[in-house]
């Protein structure tokens, strides 16, 4: 174990280096970029023997190297963001119905256009469906341990994972992290033996053309493979944290969450600044609590059920949200919570690199407690000022100061 | 006296000959061929695919020795060959999607380098990539001009069968001039596909100054197979493409013409068949027995408005004008040399206001 | 062991399990078809077979093959007017396969590494009689006693060999090549007695006990036209010309010399009268395009400086000239008197317009119908009306008579007189299909014009009997044989194996062909659009 004050990038890259992946391949994407910068100088020192650096043309093709690479045997990691992603989802799905356990970084960032490489969640969060494991770090520490776990992780479920840690808030910033040392992460992650891979002295064929006589039941393994990653995810962690004694990854993590009646549910790297809410919160008498989802996918529901408890209110600050619909995290909450009568809803915030301060958590959890979370959508941080000095003469409409509800939004059409 | 005489009857233009010595007879002659593509597969009658697979990747099998592993892109190739439950590849073989195949075989020769290099193998296998034009020349030209870019370690071929096949018969960059597919419709002022369009992959190839590009065709054999084991004597990217005709999309007026039409492609100089080592053209394919356009284009129902009553005479004129132009450029008759830089032949067309 | 995924990863070469072959509606068949060469063959020599080893460098079973049916390959090679060649497809695509070279240089080959015929294994007890030791004779002789048969042949000359001694000339025919390929039929057992001439055929058949005679006694008698001689011009017929210089190597019969005939036997006289010193002139009444001569041997004439009349007939002879009358041709191509005349220096005249059989002991044989100058025979049996009496050869045949006719009707007369002594009615092997240029795939074959023999200065030739062709060497006669396109016939390509987009073809291994795999077949039909030679069919399969 060692300790070192370094970019969060770095130290993902670190992380991974540690891992001894074979292929490693990287086009760039802000804010993804110093994260196989860094890898590449590893392999071209020769600090990281035995692997290929694949400087691609896209990210199309560097999912594809990876699903090559990985296909051949080796243990394989790369890294995009935001458009990236979207530019590689074909690739992404075939990852994942091929059974390759990749490790790709999300260093997440909104999705153009407009284009804005700073953060939220919706690069991510576009492929819930992918078929990918979904990991959310909280800190760069988290992240560091996250990516050593991933391969395990990944290898032993035998399906790809993507470590979503936000773009920038913790890819570009210095903190000091624990680094495992080689020793710890090599007892840790055995040498990579593959379930399948193609190799001339036993020739087989993978990805074949299936069709409606196979095709629901390849669908129901590969599910199955999915629920069964909750528990791997958990023994995993369990084993990392005691070579390590870091405090990382799980399917999830508790806050404060003894005896608070309104919780918050986060993903990323809000979670630190919310902690540090709740405790001022606390110093002031109010006790809320806060669950870290760790894992999108696989869906923790019974994990997440258990946290709740029996909590009167849970409001899920999101990062993202679906156009035409509502919150994308909520919906899974409220069938994780199906049966009970907690009340959840969704606090949108921090779209596109708008900082959640601690402000923003102390106003949704103000908001949360005098009751005026009346629909289940809510924008939180609107900037009042921004957005009336279009409205007012454009649509003939304004909005009032504060958080909008989702009715509020659709009544302002009956205005207009 | 038998090696002496240097005629065999039939020469080398026939698969085998019993007549020369074996070592001079193909890999298709022989009887313990590797078959990497073997029976069962569901390609349709008289697929030129399904044949210049075969051709391709046992000529390949046998100049590693079997140490062949083969990226496949989706089309028809794919399909035919693994349908759940069965396959019809007797070596390892991966299918991931239309437009990455390039990129999965880059990927592929990183993965076999290392575990070659962890497990102390003397032997790294070779990678194949491979699809047709559609997954080639369009969808897959990213992922292929990035293979090149980088030199990675693979045999990229090109089943060549000049439109999408596999979703019916829509027009690629490699469908030429005035032929009918489903999406240019021998109707209206200049029926068939557009003239002045369309990507010659090949020079595209050479521009990389990659260390081997080549065409060949599935009507000569001998050419097909010394051009895959040439590609497999240099590392770093290779490019080979092959024409294979498709007797359903051509329409050609029976299954059993797909080694004849691509016969003929050759000898009228419609599709010219050379090869270049780092950017320059090593040698031509001559033509054997020089063929009017018009027949190769009159056993082929897509360009039946080219060769019936209604027939525009000037349009026939213009592809024979280009076969004349590929033999130009090419040298592909006689003692002709090759020009230095030879231009794709849309260019040509694309230079003449017809 | 790998942990493969359900569905998505197969194991490797699982779709033999799907028989594709269900999807066909055309079925490849090999068939075997009649190349122009064989069928042309009057000999019924199977040349395509022979051709096939003789390619390869195998020349003792190409000669073996050769032999089947014609036991002369030395003599045929050299004087059959191998009309094989004109039928060759491969003329067509540049030049005929020279067919007669290459069995010249198998037939000299087998002399000169000494092969002989192997003798039956076991006898019959049969006993044949033959009459005349000429080709026809001795092909019956000799495939007779093949079958193990056996065999005694009667000849009235001094030497066996009939026309092939007595009727072609040295220079075509050296005697020790003739005289080889007769020792290896009587090698095999087959006794000839010569200076016997047959009086009675039946009385020959009792007195020895003979279960069957065929009678090959030749066309041994020139025809004559009534030429009105003046004084003392000699009139010579053209056998007994060609005889004498056989028996007493030169005779002199003047200078100028008008030989009357358009057939080879009139080539034949004017080029050994050449030889002799002579002037030879061939006096013939059509034209070139309607001579019936060899057209190779007219125009070796014509280079020997040998002189043609054209549409000329003699109508009268003095001592020192010919009368001869003009001709010209009537719209069926046949010659009419024009009324035209002119003298022709001429100091003899040989008739050369023709030979006939003589009649004298056929006569004798109680029941054998003769008509036109041939004894008549079953077609099919060359049986004469006369049971257990067999013909073959020129006396047999009254249109077309020579010597390579004569061997196949000897050939053909033997397999018939088997079945007969197993009191069998003979039916020939119906023939297959014809094999056509056009169900080739000429594109295949490699451009290589024919070897032309080395030809002896034409100086040389004119004056001594040395044959006048050389053979080929083994070289050329590879080449040669290898230019064989194969017609309708597997060479064994490979193409058909090659060329199945589905595999559904199996070799077999050299010399045992291939086989169609019906489980996998689709019946697309590129095995049999691209196999060479023609030999695959593609037909309906039955559903």
């Amino acid at each position: 174990m060692s300790t070192e004050q370094i970019e969060g990038s770095l130290g993902v890259a670190k992380a991974v280096s540690l891992c001894k992946p074979g292929v490693v391949c990287a086009y760039p994407i802000s804010p993804q970029t110093h994260i196989v910068e860094n890898l590449g100088k590893f392999v071209k020192s020769g600090a990281l023997k035995h692997c290929e650096y694949l400087n691609v043309e896209s990210e199309f093709a560097a999912m594809s190297v990876a699903i090559g690479s990985s296909a051949g045997g080796v243990r394989t990691y790369t890294a995009t963001a935001s458009q990236g992603l979207l530019f590689m989802a074909e690739a992404v799905y075939s990852a994942s119905g091929l059974g390759l356990p990749i490790v790709m970084t999300v260093a997440s960032r909104a999705i153009g256009g407009p284009i804005n490489i700073w953060n939220d969640h919706s690069d991510s969060l576009s492929q819930r469906d992918s078929g990918w494991l979904q990991l959310f770090c909280e800190s760069n520490q988290d992240a560091v341990d996250t990516h050593i776990m991933a391969f395990k992780i990944a290898e032993k479920v035998g399906l790809p994972v993507m470590v979503c840690m936000d773009g920038f808030v913790l890819t570009h910033a210095f903190e000091r992290l624990n680094l495992p040392s080689q020793e710890q992460v090599d007892a840790f992650l055995p040498k990579y033996e593959p379930r399948e891979f193609l190799t001339p002295k036993e020739p087989i064929s993978i990805g074949s053309m299936v069709g409606p006589e196979a095709f629901t039941e390849v669908r129901l393994l590969q599910q199955r493979k999915m629920l069964s990653s909750l528990q791997v995810i958990e023994d995993v962690t369990k084993e990392y944290r005691e070579i390590t004694g870091q405090h990382s990854g799980g399917l999830l993590d508790c806050y404060n969450c003894e005896n608070a009646d309104l919780k918050l549910i986060i993903l990323g790297s809000s979670v630190g600044t919310a902690k540090d809410e709740i405790d001022r919160l606390k110093a002031q008498g109010i006790n809320v609590g806060l669950i870290s989802l760790k894992a999108y996918r696989p869906f923790p529901y019974a994990a997440l059920k258990a946290a709740v408890g029996n909590s009167s209110q849970v409001v899920c600050v999101e990062r993202a949200f679906s156009f035409g619909a509502r919150g994308i995290i909520c919906p899974e909450v409220k069938r994780a919570l199906e049966g009970t009568s907690t009340k959840v809803c969704t606090a949108l915030a921090g779209l596109g690199g708008r900082a959640i301060y601690g402000s923003t958590i102390n106003g949704i959890v103000k908001h949360a407690l005098d009751g005026k979370f009346k629909d289940e959508f809510t924008w939180f941080d609107i900037d009042t000022k921004v957005l009336n000095s279009y409205t007012r003469n454009a649509l003939g409409i304004t909005f009032p100061e504060g958080p909008i509800a989702e009715s509020e939004l659709e009544a302002t059409l009956l205005r207009a | 006296m038998l090696d002496k005489i240097n005629f065999y009857q039939t020469g080398s233009n026939t698969v085998g000959n019993r007549l020369i010595n074996p070592s001079m007879r193909t890999e298709q002659a022989s009887v313990d061929r590797p078959n990497s593509l073997t029976c069962g597969h569901r390609a349709c009658q008289g697929c030129g695919e399904a044949l210049g697979a075969r051709y391709a990747i046992d000529a390949a099998m046998k100049a590693t020795s079997g140490q062949i592993m083969v990226v496949n892109a989706t089309g028809c190739l794919e399909v035919f060959s693994t349908p759940y439950p069965e396959s019809a590849w007797r070596l390892p073989w991966i299918h991931s999607l239309f437009g990455n195949t390039a990129a999965v075989g880059s990927g592929l020769a990183a993965a076999a380098k290392v575990r070659a290099e962890l497990n102390g193998d003397s032997v790294t296998p070779r990678i194949i990539a491979q699809g047709g034009d559609g997954g080639t020349t369009d969808i897959g030209m990213g992922c292929l001009s990035g293979m090149f870019d980088r030199n990675d370690d693979v045999l990229y071929i090109c089943y060549d069968n000049e439109a999408y096949m596999n979703t019916g018969v829509q027009r690629s960059s490699a469908t030429p001039p005035a032929a009918r597919t489903a999406t240019t419709m021998p109707v209206g002022e200049e029926p068939g596909s557009d003239w002045g369009k369309g990507k010659d992959v090949p020079l595209i190839a050479m521009a990389h100054g990659i260390p081997y590009v080549a065409t060949a065709t599935i009507a000569d054999l001998r050419d097909l197979e010394t051009k895959v084991a040439k590609a497999m004597s240099f590392h770093g990217a290779r490019y080979i493409s092959i024409l294979v005709p498709c007797p359903l999309g051509w329409g050609l007026k029976s299954s059993a013409l797909t080694v004849t039409a691509a016969r003929l492609a050759m000898e009228t100089g419609f599709y010219p068949v050379y090869e270049a080592e780092y950017g320059q053209i090593t040698s031509v394919r001559k033509i054997r027995q020089k063929q009017p356009v018009i027949n190769y284009l009159q056993i082929q129902r897509r360009y039946a408005h080219l060769t019936g009553k209604k027939a525009d005479p000037n349009v026939l004129a213009r592809l024979q004008a280009m076969c004349d132009a590929n033999i130009e450029h090419f040298g592909l008759l006689g003692d002709e040399a090759p020009q230095l830089n030879p231009a794709a032949i849309q260019a040509y067309e694309r230079s003449k206001k017809v | 062991m790998m942990n493969k995924a359900f569905a998505v990863t197969l194991d490797p070469a699982t779709s033999l399990e799907n028989h594709t072959g269900s999807w066909r509606t055309l079925r490849p068949e090999n068939v075997f078809k009649l190349p122009p060469c064989n069928k042309q063959c009057p000999a019924g020599e199977n040349i395509q077979q022979w051709l096939y080893y003789a390619a390869e460098g195998n020349y003792e079973m190409a000669w073996r093959f050769l032999t089947e049916n014609n036991p002369f390959p030395a003599c045929m090679g050299r004087v059959c007017y191998h009309t094989c060649e004109g039928k060759c497809n491969r003329g067509f695509l540049d030049e005929a396969v020279g067919i007669n070279s290459v069995e010249r240089f198998l037939g000299d080959y087998a002399i000169e590494h000494k092969l002989s015929f192997k003798r039956p294994a076991k006898d019959t007890g049969k006993k044949v009689l033959i009459i005349g030791a000429g080709p026809g004779g001795l092909s019956a002789a000799y495939h007779l006693r093949r079958f193990g048969h056996s065999v005694h042949v009667l000849e009235a000359g001094a030497e066996p060999g009939g026309m092939m001694r007595y009727g072609i000339p040295v220079y075509r025919l050296p005697r020790n090549i003739l005289d080889a390929e007769i020792a290896r039929i009587t090698d095999m057992g087959v006794t000839i007695e010569c200076n016997h001439k047959v009086e009675d055929i039946e009385a020959e058949k009792k007195k020895g006990g003979y279960d069957a005679v065929i009678i090959t006694t030749g066309a041994g008698i020139s025809s004559n036209v009534d030429i009105p001689e003046g004084d003392t011009n000699h009139i010579l017929n053209a056998l007994n010309v060609l005889g004498e210089i056989e028996t007493k190597g030169n005779i002199e019969i003047a200078r100028r010399v008008a030989v009357y005939g358009g057939g080879n036997t009139a080539v034949d006289v004017a080029r050994s009268l050449r030889r002799l010193g002579a002037e030879p002139i061939i006096v013939y009444r059509r034209n070139r395009d309607k001579m019936p001569a060899n057209e190779e041997e007219m125009d070796a004439a014509i280079a020997e400086g040998i002189q043609v009349k054209w549409l000329s007939t003699i109508t009268g002879a003095t001592k020192e000239s010919l009368k001869i009358e003009k001709m010209k041709l009537d719209e069926s191509g046949y010659p009419q008197p024009t009324g035209e005349y002119e003298e022709l220096p001429a100091d003899a005249v040989v008739l050369a317009i023709g030979q006939n059989v003589d009649k004298s002991i056929l006569d004798k044989l109680q029941g054998l119908k003769v008509e036109r100058d041939a004894i008549v025979i079953d077609p099919e049996t060359n049986e004469t009306s006369v049971p257990g009496v067999f013909a073959a050869g020129d006396v047999a045949s009254a249109k077309d008579r020579t010597v390579t006719l004569a061997i196949g009707m000897g050939k053909n007369t033997a397999r018939s007189i088997h079945a007969y002594l197993r009191g069998v009615k003979y039916k020939k092997q119906p023939k297959n299909e014809d094999a056509r240029f056009e169900d080739m795939h000429p594109w295949y074959y490699t451009d290589a014009p024919k070897t032309v023999r080395p030809e002896l200065e034409l100086a040389r030739r004119t004056n001594t009997f040395d044959e006048v062709q050389y053979g080929l060497t083994e070289e050329n006669a590879i080449y040669e044989a290898r230019r064989c396109l194969s017609c309708g016939n597997c060479m064994e390509c490979d193409n058909c194996y090659g060329v199945c987009p589905d595999n559904a073809i199996r070799k077999l291994g050299a010399g045992k062909g291939y086989e169609f795999n019906y489980d996998y077949c689709k019946g697309c039909g590129v095995c049999a659009q691209e196999c060479p030679c023609g030999h695959i069919h593609m037909v309906p399969e039955k559903i």
